[in-house]
């Protein structure tokens, strides 16, 4: 086995730890404002895919303007999607969440089926990224390194908002004490929508991401959206920081397991999850306290 | 006679008609999805604990069922009973992972869990078939007999899952069941009240394993087939959405749910959605969590308290 091969599983491994990064993020800062598992999240990453599809063959959109234009998009859907059923079971046990959304997921899935059939359609690869780049040590596709920096970018001003600005403390306030927050003026309600938009947003721009690497499939959310689950619970339901650092980590640790045993890859997230649970029940950067 | 019980008896009384209305082998996809539907109530009516995963014992169990006919030629009464112990010893060692956790956690541990069995039946596919799954050419012999026809084999299956009933029954009503409804409403004041609250959820997350092992068990020799779609978090998806929309609690909900939802996807299939019977499936769960979270059971039974009073 030849450092060069490791070198590329090494970055093969990074790519896909960038969309689990970006689909991790999202389900985090959604769970910790809604307290609600979104199962929706797979489905909205495949309608950043389609949108990204769709734009083109319709529309002409153009692969750099769908990266905008497609997750905001997706993100008013999901707004709206918040405010016209979500909404109606915030006071429940999280546990309703998680069912509703898994419904709202085969309906979404089931429509999108309907609409595009159960074959794959394929999206082509804009030209500025086509190619290889020489990395000095290895040679790598110049668009996994694309996906690659924007998912570190994402992750990192989401990071800073969440952590560092006012909007940022207002919604770490809401999840400690909604009641209070809204009695310091703050308007909780469109803060909680505001943030699932963002959260949906984040998952449509993997899809988008996700587009010319992939066959653009309605079932294309379904698998990785348990690894994504997997992935929140290793980093610790809630913490932003956990879900980005699992969801590299989990990436490079798939793509590595794959070098030695190539059927590893499909399992070795779940099988990390097992032993996360059985030795820190709580995930890697969860607070225990907040997590039964 | 209490409410329940004559809920009980409509629905048994239904279940001796089916198959005269319906598709044998429909009805009998019902039959399974009941006892299916009733393991995961016990678990999440009972012991408050939402398993997104149960398809790993449903599944497993199929293919333990499916290859041991199959393959070996083993009579399909001792296939079962090995599918059942195949079923028990894996929830029982899952239990011992999961059972650490409650609430949102459980569910996504149980469905992560679940895509191990799911991909390792993919890699066996020298045993399982693969993608193919793994039909059986007839049901086998029955304790030597052979049960080749459908209404049959149904009224079998329907003794079978019938005891099933009775004995959760008689489980949710004795001390165990209680403690398992303490759980459910105050994990931490049971801990306090000095129950063993782990070993409680382990003994419920076992029974609960092997009753869906029955179910996948009997669900495979019915439709001599077992696939991977067994497996999929798809099927746990739907015995979740049977038990919540027939009514988790109730015990007799999960048959009525598992009812209404084969009846809906059989009558939906024939329409112009086709495949898709989950779109139509997930509008009516998405109406069921919004407005009648108490599913059908749970609401007869709320109403006729409320007009009896």
């Amino acid at each position: 086995m030849s450092l060069d091969y490791i070198a590329a599983q090494t970055f093969n491994g990074l790519a896909s730890g960038a969309y689990y990064a970006l689909l991790a993020l999202g389900l985090s800062i959604i769970f910790g404002t809604l307290r609600i598992i979104n199962f929706a999240h797979g489905a909205m990453y495949m309608l950043g895919a389609f949108g990204a599809y769709y734009g083109a063959q319709l529309l002409g959109l153009p692969f750099f303007a769908a990266l905008i234009v497609v997750p905001i998009a997706v993100g008013i859907l999901g707004m709206l999607l918040e405010w016209l059923i979500l909404r109606r079971i915030a006071r429940s046990d999280p546990i309703y969440g998680l069912l509703l959304t898994f419904a709202l997921t085969l309906v979404i899935v089931n429509v999108m089926t309907l609409l595009a059939g159960t074959l794959g359609s394929p999206y082509s690869m804009p030209g500025a990224l086509s190619g290889a780049t020489n990395l000095g040590f290895t040679i790598f596709p110049t668009y996994k390194l694309f996906v690659i920096s924007v998912s570190l970018a994402v992750c990192v001003v989401a990071w800073l908002v969440v952590d560092r600005s006012l909007l940022g403390a207002r919604i770490r306030a809401a999840i400690e004490n909604p009641v209070l927050v809204r009695a310091f003026g703050v308007n909780t309600p469109r803060l909680v929508t505001v943030t699932f938009g963002i959260g949906v947003a984040i998952a449509a721009l993997a899809g988008v991401l996700a587009a010319p690497t992939t066959n653009v499939l309605p079932t294309m959310g379904d698998d990785i959206i348990i690894y994504t689950f997997a992935i929140v619970v290793i980093g610790g339901l809630g913490s932003i920081t956990g879900s980005i650092i699992a969801g590299f980590l989990l990436g490079l640790l798939q793509a590595i397991g794959a070098v030695y045993y190539p059927p590893i890859a499909t399992t070795l997230i779940f099988i990390v999850m097992v032993i996360v649970i059985w030795l820190r029940p709580s995930g890697l950067l969860g607070r225990p306290e907040s997590t039964r | 006679m209490s409410p329940r019980n004559v809920l009980f008896i409509l629905v048994a009384l239904a279940g001796l008609v089916l198959p005269r209305l319906i598709y044998p082998v429909v009805a009998m996809d019902i039959l399974c999805f009941a006892l299916f539907a009733l393991a995961l109530d016990l678990l999440f009516g009972f012991a408050g604990l939402l398993s997104f995963g149960q398809a790993m014992f449903w599944g497993g169990s199929a293919y333990t069922t499916a290859i041991l006919v199959q393959r070996f030629h083993v009579d399909s009464a001792l296939a079962i009973a090995a599918a059942v112990l195949y079923a028990t010893l894996l929830a029982g060692i899952v239990g011992l992972i999961v059972v650490r956790r409650s609430g949102i956690y459980f569910a996504m541990i149980t469905l992560g869990i679940a895509q191990i069995e799911y991909f390792a039946a993919i890699n066996l596919s020298s045993f399982t078939g693969g993608e193919n799954g793994l039909p059986m050419d007839t049901r086998g012999t029955l304790f030597g007999a052979h049960v080749s026809n459908d209404v049959a084999f149904y009224f079998i299956v329907f003794a079978v899952v019938a005891i099933c009933f009775w004995l959760v029954v008689r489980l949710t009503n004795s001390p165990f069941g209680t403690v398992l409804g303490a759980i459910r409403q105050n994990e931490t004041r049971a801990i306090a009240l000095g129950y063993r609250v782990n070993r409680y959820k382990l003994a419920a997350f076992t029974i609960a394993g092997a009753l869906s092992g029955l179910a996948g068990g009997l669900y495979a020799l019915s439709n001599r087939l077992a696939g991977l779609e067994m497996i999929d978090w798809h099927t746990s998806g739907a015995v979740v959405m049977m038990t919540v929309l027939g009514g988790s609690g109730t015990i007799v909900g999960p048959a009525i749910g598992a009812g209404v939802y084969e009846i809906i996807n059989y009558f939906v299939s024939a329409t112009a959605i086709g495949q898709e019977t989950d779109l139509v499936m997930g509008l009516v769960f998405v109406v069921c969590i919004l407005a009648f979270r108490q599913g059908i059971a749970g609401g007869v039974l709320s109403l006729w308290r409320k007009t009896s009073t």
